[in-house]
């Protein structure tokens, strides 16, 4: 039986009718039309699916869609200001911290939240912040770098 | 995910009375093992009852010599927790390394022991350390509590609220996680109280989480790595997979434990 | 040089879409009136289908149609390369059909598709399809199948698609006769599942109006597809079908083949007149996805008594999998043999390979594709033989490499190497490596209790694939060349249509920089495009490091001949002859005058042809060509990788990780040294931690990341990458790809550091994946067999 659900996302306040059974993120992507969330895998490991649900970080394909009724999320498409990359996108362009894209969002949004715990952080506490995200293309080596950088830019 | 009925209760009773009514109800905590079940269609409950706004079941205090900490409560919440962080800072470090960072946003401290997963970091914690698993029925000791593979003590319906973890003299844990899911292979909680001195290892046993009395023993007399380091664990009895064998799991015990209890101090 | 010009650290402009959640992926396009395809795969390694029951599925909710393999009789999948056994013979093809219908033979075969208004209902109604299975044994192992026991094609004798040898066994056996030294290796190169992030989708539409189909799908090579499928399986004629392979996740070859469910989803929507979606579960990715490498290896290595190579003999049995995959067979023979006498002078090899069916899923070309086959097994080779005549790492490896003033230098096996400078590369290498520094740093390592290793990989690889002459002697099914069409328009920017597919290589941006700089304009009036046979003339794809060496060829012939017609339409307007008409930075300029006319003004010219006289000027700039290589092209590089070892837990941690490579000219630095870290962590990630693990009945025991350690980024280093350039002699860019280097030289530079950092617990050998608890095993078995002694 479809329930009503509703939550804020990237600021706007938006409803739907879902299955139960529905998660975060095909709420996201099939009812929104959000698709800058990924799904990367079906045992809530590769982190593509990262969004802040009230400001932490949350795997959306770990997450309900009606445990996320009443929240506030955002996602890779609210970060930046209009034309204006949010401080952690523009790094990892910047550093060239992504290849294919797809484990990108995740890796932002999952970036800015270590970010919020840890403001300056090592690179080993940035290596063993992105124990929830797989990334194939880049070694990791230049997404390090961009957090570094990004997380410099966002303490300003 | 099979179709299912969800509920989201406002107090414990409502709860449990909605697991109780269910063809076969499920409690949702925080939702990182039940939910990649559910995907995988492993299980098809007819009803999951969600204890997100139970606000009861939420927080951290320090009571006398103990530390009282809320079922629903985070992982990060008890990893970032200033009371634990300074009267158990093994919990606390424990908490810090279980999963990924989103799962310590979103996982529970009582969904991971009511699940009693086998390779599961707190239910060695709970077992070292002598705690006590509060319920919406009882009080139930952690010697009780972990009954086998994903088994507890737990009835239908009944509703981990709380976990009263004694203040220990010294503690440590030490995991040597599985490299692909990071679960614990071999995890050993050790933890000294008194004259007492329990070992705990989660990952390794086919039922589950288990204490070395000879280790205990050992430490009791002598607090140091070198009593126990001409202990083996025998491998009879423990997990064997394309990660390690039961031999390796034996052998990782015994370092897991004199690297604990180096660690301890 | 420019700041977007070539050799320009250009940031790229790809990426402002993906940061922004914008890219599109297949997942992200959806159809009106779509349905959802779920796959009904087999349980069983290996069984005989007795009936399908599809009546309960059919009823339920939701449910568009099932159709089985009955239902969908259509062609194989096609194998692209046809090798021929050692008497000539050529090899064994087995029917590949879509959807199976008389027995499944791995685990995750196709056995019927439900179609759906949901992806849900789709799923609840595949539990519903009854297949009744009659069980057979199953062959997983290699050793065990070429017995021919059981077959999984009851057609192919002894479960052996071809037995193929290249290089001279009588001059190779006679120079073992003549060895003072043999050092011998069995080696197992381990299975590995590519895991791009983009798990593989296909969503096929069909107009019944136009009778057009339509087939996006996840792909490193859309005209492949489109020719494979069309073709081959469905009888498609190309002006009617399009394939369309936007955003990809990630390829690392596995999406460069025809898969069956590309078929399932294009036919289906045909004949239901409606989308049909598919997209994989990771679990099914794991199942389905072509798997990479997978060989196990004999080999021998003579030398004289100065530790100089006279001969290498190679015997390999390389797993097929259950059916041959679309470059399957030219994996272990063509990219793997051909390499075998590596950066040395070693002037006899003599190889033989037996290709292998096994009841486990397709293996095919995973990045690197036979090079990291070839490189390991050389370079474990060479490291034992060092440590067997006491002849150092860095010594053994000089006394044999070929010398920089030998090339252009033909290999006893076949190929040519245009290039190189294998000594400047290692050279380089060890610097970047403070090589000098090792002993202190293992001394430090030894007071914490770890021990510490170092371990050396020089290599060199065959890529920019390929000649189509050569492969096509060689059994190659298509021609490998590469095309590109530089469409100018009229206020001067340029489209860009390439046949190289981008899954995350940068092409819009190095792409860019070569057309800006060839045509003088700036960096942003250049757009590329690809991925859609409706818009790019043809392509054969991205693979093989292939798509700067020849797509990137292709380009500067394109914009080449642009100039060249740029200059007829400048000749005419500056009334000059065409012979005196000069180009140089974007401007036309009648020379030794001051006659000139920019290269927007000449695109606008173009097309408004007022006064052309017609009969020898069209108007229009628009150019296309097409280039097929004279020769593959050869990085090569130098890896060196230290590691520290936990004794007690058998833990190795890479310490450092030095790769220096030899690319050719590098065009976008950031963009190479991108590629070289991603590939060096598919490397360590094959050393240290990935490997495919079937049971004995064939279920896949590492079928999702739980059991598949992927490469986290705490598992890695940061990468000293650098590189050395000789410039490939057959390109006008002097390129030579830099897509697979990391993966094909890291694996035993890793592993010869894991062997270095052990030897001295009497360990002489240790497999891939080196895990904690291999490792650790190794560590007893030397403790034991010591204390026998």
């Amino acid at each position: 039986m479809p329930v009503g659900v509703s939550m804020t996302v990237n600021g706007k306040a938006v409803t739907g009718s879902v299955e139960p059974r529905t998660l975060l993120v095909q709420f996201l992507r099939e009812h929104l039309g959000l698709t800058g969330t990924h799904v990367g895998c079906d045992t809530s490991q590769c982190g593509a699916c990262v969004v802040h649900v009230d400001g932490i970080s949350a795997k959306s394909c770990t997450l309900l869609a009606v445990q996320a009724d009443g929240a506030e999320v955002t996602t890779i498409e609210g970060l930046a200001k209009g034309d204006e990359l949010h401080p952690m996108q523009a790094a990892f362009r910047e550093n060239h911290g992504l290849q294919c894209g797809f484990c990108t969002p995740g890796m932002v949004m999952s970036a800015i939240d270590l970010v919020r715990m840890t403001p300056d952080p090592s690179e080993q506490e940035i290596r063993e912040g992105l124990e929830g995200n797989i990334c194939r293309c880049t070694g990791y080596h230049n997404i390090v770098k961009a957090i570094k950088a990004g997380a410099a830019a966002m303490r300003g | 995910m099979y179709e299912f009925e969800y509920h989201r209760p406002g107090t414990v009773a409502d709860a449990s009375a909605a697991v109780k009514s269910a063809a076969d109800g499920r409690i949702l905590a925080g939702g990182m093992t039940l939910l990649p079940t559910l995907k995988q269609r492993l299980a098809s409950p007819s009803d999951l009852v969600d204890l997100a706004d139970i606000a009861e079941l939420k927080g951290i205090s320090v009571a006398g010599n103990e530390v009282v900490i809320g079922a629903m409560t985070r992982h990060a919440e008890v990893a970032a927790s200033a009371d634990v962080q300074s009267k158990i800072p093994a919990l606390a470090q424990l908490a810090s390394h279980i999963g990924d960072p989103q799962v310590r946003n979103r996982g529970t401290l009582g969904g991971s022991i009511a699940n009693n997963d086998p390779a599961a970091d707190y239910p060695a914690a709970c077992l070292a350390l002598a705690a006590t698993i509060r319920t919406n029925e009882r009080e139930i000791s952690a010697d009780d509590f972990f009954t086998g593979l994903f088994e507890t003590a737990l009835s239908d319906g009944e509703i981990v609220t709380a976990v009263s973890f004694p203040v220990p003299d010294k503690a440590a844990y030490m995991k040597f996680a599985n490299p692909a899911s990071r679960y614990a292979l071999v995890g050993v909680f050790v933890a000294k109280t008194g004259g007492d001195v329990r070992v705990a290892v989660t990952g390794a046993g086919s039922d589950g989480v288990f204490r070395v009395s000879e280790m205990e023993s050992a430490l009791a007399g002598n607090f140091s790595a070198d009593a126990i380091a001409g202990i083996a664990v025998p491998a009879d009895g423990l997990n064997a997979d394309i990660h390690a064998s039961a031999e390796y799991r034996a052998h990782l015990i015994g370092v897991m434990a004199r690297r604990a209890v180096q660690a301890a101090g | 040089m420019s700041e977007t010009g070539i050799g320009a650290a250009v940031r790229r402009k790809e990426d402002r879409r993906f940061l922004t959640g914008r890219g599109t992926y297949v997942d992200d396009i959806n159809r009106p009136n779509q349905t959802w395809a779920v796959i009904v795969r087999s349980p069983h390694a290996h069984a005989r289908i007795k009936s399908i029951d599809t009546s309960a599925a059919t009823a339920a909710p939701g449910v568009v149609a099932v159709f089985t393999g009955a239902d969908m009789q259509v062609g194989g999948l096609p194998c692209g390369w046809q090798i021929h056994n050692k008497d000539g013979s050529p090899m064994l093809e087995p029917p590949h059909p879509p959807l199976v219908s008389d027995k499944v033979r791995h685990v995750g075969d196709q056995v019927a598709v439900v179609i759906a208004e949901t992806r849900s209902q789709a799923r609840d109604a595949a539990e519903l399809v009854a297949v009744d299975y009659e069980m057979l044994p199953a062959v997983i192992d290699m050793r065990e199948a070429i017995k021919g026991g059981s077959l999984v094609h009851d057609d192919v004798p002894n479960n052996t698609c071809y037995d193929w040898e290249l290089g001279d066994k009588a001059a190779t056996d006679e120079a073992f006769a003549k060895a003072a030294h043999v050092t011998k290796i069995d080696i197992v190169n381990n299975r590995l599942i590519p895991n791009a992030m983009e798990p593989r989708a296909a969503l096929g539409e069909y107009d019944a109006a136009s009778g057009d189909y339509t087939l996006y799908t996840t792909s490193q090579n859309p005209h492949v597809i489109r020719l494979l499928m069309g073709a081959f399986v469905l009888q498609i004629p190309e002006h009617k079908l399009r394939v369309y392979a936007p955003d990809v996740g990630g390829g690392f070859g596995s999406k460069i083949f025809h898969y069956a469910e590309e078929a399932i989803v294009t036919w289906s929507a045909g004949k239901l007149a409606r989308p049909v979606k598919w997209v994989a579960d990771r679990s099914e990715s794991f199942q389905v996805d072509a798997h990479g490498r997978d060989h196990v290896t004999h080999a021998e290595l003579a030398l004289d008594k100065d530790g100089k190579f006279l001969g290498l003999k190679v015997s390999t049995l390389a797993n097929m999998g259950a059916y041959l995959s679309t470059f399957a067979s030219s994996v272990p023979t063509y990219l793997y043999a051909t390499l075998l006498a590596g950066v040395y002078t070693t002037p006899a090899v003599y190889a033989e390979v037996r290709a292998v069916f096994t009841n486990t899923g397709p293996v095919d070309a995973y990045r690197g594709a036979g090079r990291p086959e070839a490189s390991y097994l050389i370079e474990r080779l060479v490291d034992r033989a060092a440590r067997e005549t006491g002849i150092s790492q860095i010594d053994i490896r000089r006394r044999n490499f070929i010398p920089a003033e030998a090339f252009p230098y033909q290999t006893p096996v076949a190929l040519q190497y245009d290039s190189g400078d294998y000594n400047a590369t290692l050279d380089e290498a060890l610097k970047r490596a403070d090589f000098d520094g090792f002993a202190a740093r293992k001394a430090e390592a030894a007071k914490r209790g770890k021990v510490r290793g170092i371990g050396f990989s020089t290599y060199v690889e065959a890529c920019g694939i390929a000649p189509s002459a050569v492969a096509g002697a060689l059994g190659a099914r298509a021609g490998l060349y590469e095309s590109a069409e530089i469409r100018v328009h009229p206020t001067g920017s340029v489209t860009v249509f390439t046949g190289s597919h981008s899954h995350g290589q940068g092409h819009e941006t190095t792409f860019a920089q070569i057309v800006s700089e060839q045509l003088g304009i700036p960096f942003d009036n250049v757009d590329i495009s690809h991925g859609d046979t409706s818009k790019v003339q043809f392509g054969m794809g991205t693979y093989g490091s292939r798509s700067l060496a020849v797509g990137g060829e292709a380009i500067i012939r394109a914009c080449n001949k642009i100039i060249d017609k740029a200059k007829k339409i400048a000749a005419h307007v500056l009334e000059a002859s065409e012979a005196d008409i000069e180009f140089k930075d974007g401007q036309f300029t009648v020379a030794g005058t001051d006659k000139k006319m920019a290269f927007g003004d000449v695109a606008l010219t173009a097309y408004v042809p007022h006064n052309f006289p017609h009969e020898t000027l069209e108007p229009g700039l628009d150019e296309t060509a097409f280039f097929d290589p004279l020769n593959f092209t050869f990085p090569a590089g130098c890896h060196i990788c230290e590691v520290e070892v936990d004794p007690d837990t058998g833990v190795v941690e890479v310490a450092n990780f030095t790769a220096v490579d030899d690319v050719g000219r590098v065009i976008n630095p950031l963009i190479v040294e991108g590629q070289i870290h991603g590939g060096v962590a598919q490397g360590v990630g094959q050393a240290l931690l990935e490997g495919c693990v079937y049971d004995a009945d064939g279920q896949l025991l590492t079928g999702s990341y739980m059991d598949y350690c992927m490469p986290r980024a705490d598992d890695l280093p940061s990468i000293n990458a650098g590189t050395t350039t000789t410039l490939c002699k057959h390109n006008t860019l002097g390129v030579k790809g830099c897509g697979e280097v990391g993966a094909i030289g890291s694996p035993p530079a890793v592993i010869n550091a894991v062997v270095d950092a052990l030897s001295e617990l009497g360990v002489t050998d240790v497999p891939m994946p080196a895990t904690p608890q291999r490792v650790w095993q190794a560590i007893q078995a030397a403790k034991t067999a010591a204390a026998a002694e």
